[in-house]
């Protein structure tokens, strides 16, 4: 089976600072990527060459079957984002955000009307979808934001960050949903601080300065770091408190 | 086409649910026109002065007479000597004398001219010139008037060109459209799409197939429609409560406006794509367009007095030839074909403010 994301000794320079070293990874369709790394690890560099928004300086990758360097917009098409500040315009109902993102992923007007109608009665916001984003909760939102992430049903989707500062059960209940979208065959390349998340994902990758230091399943990870967390491994590798 | 036609739908949301953008659309103009039309209208009516009549003939009256008649005068105070005069003024109640001298209406039959001076209170310079300038103007029309009987005429000692007290409404009329386009154009946009920085949703649109032309172009046409909308609210209050002529074509000042709007449009986005708050982007307007514009663009002081260095800023300012535009549009009737070079600089500026947002934006991703 041909890889959703395919990355090959991929680098960004900016100037003489190297932000991205040379890296390489698969990742499978419907799979739960975690791609872990402390700030400035070059994590948001790699996202933003994999989503079509930065060139590479050097390297190849191929998201949904896609050159990023050279079909980016056709990347773009077939991703789906969604970062740890709101994607959501908080001076618009949740019916018109829906509009909207349809809108300019150029759904049709029946098929706006139809995935609209499903984010509605999924997440039971009849009584609410013309209510103002701004006065909805902060975990409606997400979830909200999430599922118009997915609205024109691409084939992967970004997640930045994509549970900062809400409580641990609306936490575990956005993982539901991550869930439920990788079963449907969506892959999910997500970043996120919390390592309890991380034990969450399929397979993770800790970046540190610029390279890949760590990639395998959680299980594996624990195992070959002889810890019993993801945390543990996290500490170990990203604050560089191994000592061998 | 249909991304595009979501995304200024949003625009349109955006901008009807503000309610400061709201307040900045539509009641700043018209409190700005009103305020403008009143505290800087130079028309005087019942100005109070004084007659010293030492003639007390039958023309004089007659001019007398013609001089209350025309509705700006009244006559406050009837002096007997010149030397009264000084101390008429300082009391303060009345602005101007007008002094016959003796034998007035003789010399004026017989050798053909007579004297009438004008003594205007010039501790009111700008009273003190446009009073003058208009009972210079009624003088004259006697004088025309009259010219069969008199023939030859009144001579005045005080000579003004009689069109002073229009000229602030033809300056101030131009001048706060321009102000208010650019409020609207410039200040509103910038705003909104920093506002799009600040809430992160513009790093959405980037990911999303929405190309940065689109953006842009999707976040002017919603203001650029409303701008327009508002310019001609401002023509005609100009035209109906402050008696501005409108000579030229339509046409070409509706052209005039849009390309305007258009010049302030893309430098509002312009700022909005180098700075990354609301607040940064509304303190650039102001600090950067609204104060240039104000005092540099010939609105309230005359370019050709501005030394060198102001001069050459001032032609850098886009209000300053759509004042030109519109002055040469609606007051002098100019066409095209006379006011081509204006157009030409607007649009020049146009594309490149355009040309250096789009490049900005596409390095910022």
């Amino acid at each position: 089976m041909e890889p959703v994301v395919k990355v090959e000794n991929l680098s960004k320079k900016f100037g003489e600072f190297i932000a991205t070293n040379a890296i390489s990874f698969e990742v499978n369709k419907g799979e739960i990527f975690g791609f872990l790394g402390a700030n400035g690890a070059g994590k948001t560099t790699a996202m933003r060459m994999l989503s079509g928004l930065l060139t590479p300086s050097s390297g190849q990758a191929f998201v949904a079957g896609f050159d990023v360097a050279t079909q980016a917009e056709l990347v773009k098409k077939n991703i789906g984002y969604m970062s740890q500040k709101f994607s959501l315009y908080e001076d618009l109902t949740i019916q018109e955000n829906i509009e909207f993102y349809g809108g300019i992923y150029e759904l049709s007007r029946q098929e706006i009307k139809d995935r609209s109608k499903g984010i509605v009665d999924k997440f039971q916001l009849a009584s609410v979808k013309n209510k103002l984003v701004k006065t909805i909760p902060l975990g409606w939102k997400q979830k909200l934001a999430f599922a118009l992430a997915l609205i024109h049903k691409p084939k992967v989707v970004f997640l930045d960050e994509p549970t900062g500062g809400v409580d641990p059960i609306t936490r575990r209940q956005f993982w539901d949903l991550i869930y439920e979208a990788a079963n449907d065959g969506v892959t999910i390349f997500i970043t996120t601080h919390y390592m309890d998340e991380a034990e969450y994902c399929d397979r993770v990758s800790i970046m540190v300065d610029g390279l890949i230091k760590a990639l395998g399943t959680p299980s594996e990870l624990k195992k070959s770091f002889d810890v019993d967390s993801m945390d543990a491994v996290f500490q170990l590798l990203a604050r560089g408190t191994a000592n061998k | 086409m249909k991304k595009f036609y979501a995304f200024v739908q949003k625009e349109f949301y955006h901008i009807f649910r503000d309610t400061r953008t709201m307040m900045i659309l539509f009641a700043l103009p018209v409190a700005l026109v009103i305020i403008f039309g009143y505290a800087l209208n130079n028309d005087y009516k019942n100005i109070p002065i004084g007659v010293l009549n030492q003639s007390k003939d039958q023309t004089s009256e007659k001019l007398i007479n013609r001089i209350i008649g025309s509705g700006y005068f009244v006559v406050e105070k009837s002096l007997e000597k010149p030397q009264d005069i000084p101390s008429a003024f300082k009391l303060g109640k009345i602005k101007l004398v007008l002094y016959f001298p003796a034998h007035f209406q003789k010399e004026l039959y017989h050798s053909k001219k007579a004297q009438v001076q004008l003594i205007a209170d010039a501790s009111d310079i700008n009273t003190a010139i446009n009073t003058t300038s208009y009972l210079s103007g009624i003088i004259n029309e006697f004088n025309a008037e009259n010219a069969r009987e008199i023939n030859g005429g009144i001579q005045i000692s005080t000579r003004m060109i009689f069109n002073q007290r229009l000229l602030s409404v033809y300056l101030f009329i131009p001048g706060v459209i321009a102000l208010i386009l650019l409020i609207i154009s410039a200040l509103l946009t910038s705003v909104t799409l920093a506002r799009e920085k600040e809430m992160g949703t513009l790093e959405l649109l980037s990911i999303s197939p929405i190309s940065p032309y689109m953006i842009i172009i999707g976040k002017v046409i919603p203001y650029l429609i409303l701008s327009l909308l508002n310019s001609f609210v401002i023509i005609l209050l100009g035209i109906f409560i402050f008696g501005l002529p409108m000579t030229g074509s339509i046409s070409l000042l509706i052209l005039a406006c849009f390309v305007y709007t258009v010049a302030s449009l893309s430098l509002g986005i312009l700022i909005s794509t180098r700075v990354e708050t609301q607040q940064a982007a509304m303190f650039a307007s102001l600090v950067t367009l609204m104060m240039p514009t104000m005092l540099l663009s010939g609105f309230i002081f005359p370019i050709e007095s501005l030394p060198l260095p102001l001069q050459v800023i001032s032609n850098i300012i886009p209000a300053t030839h759509f004042i030109v535009l519109i002055k040469s549009i609606m007051i002098k009737g100019a066409g095209i074909t006379v006011i081509w070079k204006p157009f030409i600089i607007l649009m020049g500026m146009t594309s490149l403010f355009l040309f250096v947002s789009i490049q900005s934006l596409k390095r910022n991703n």
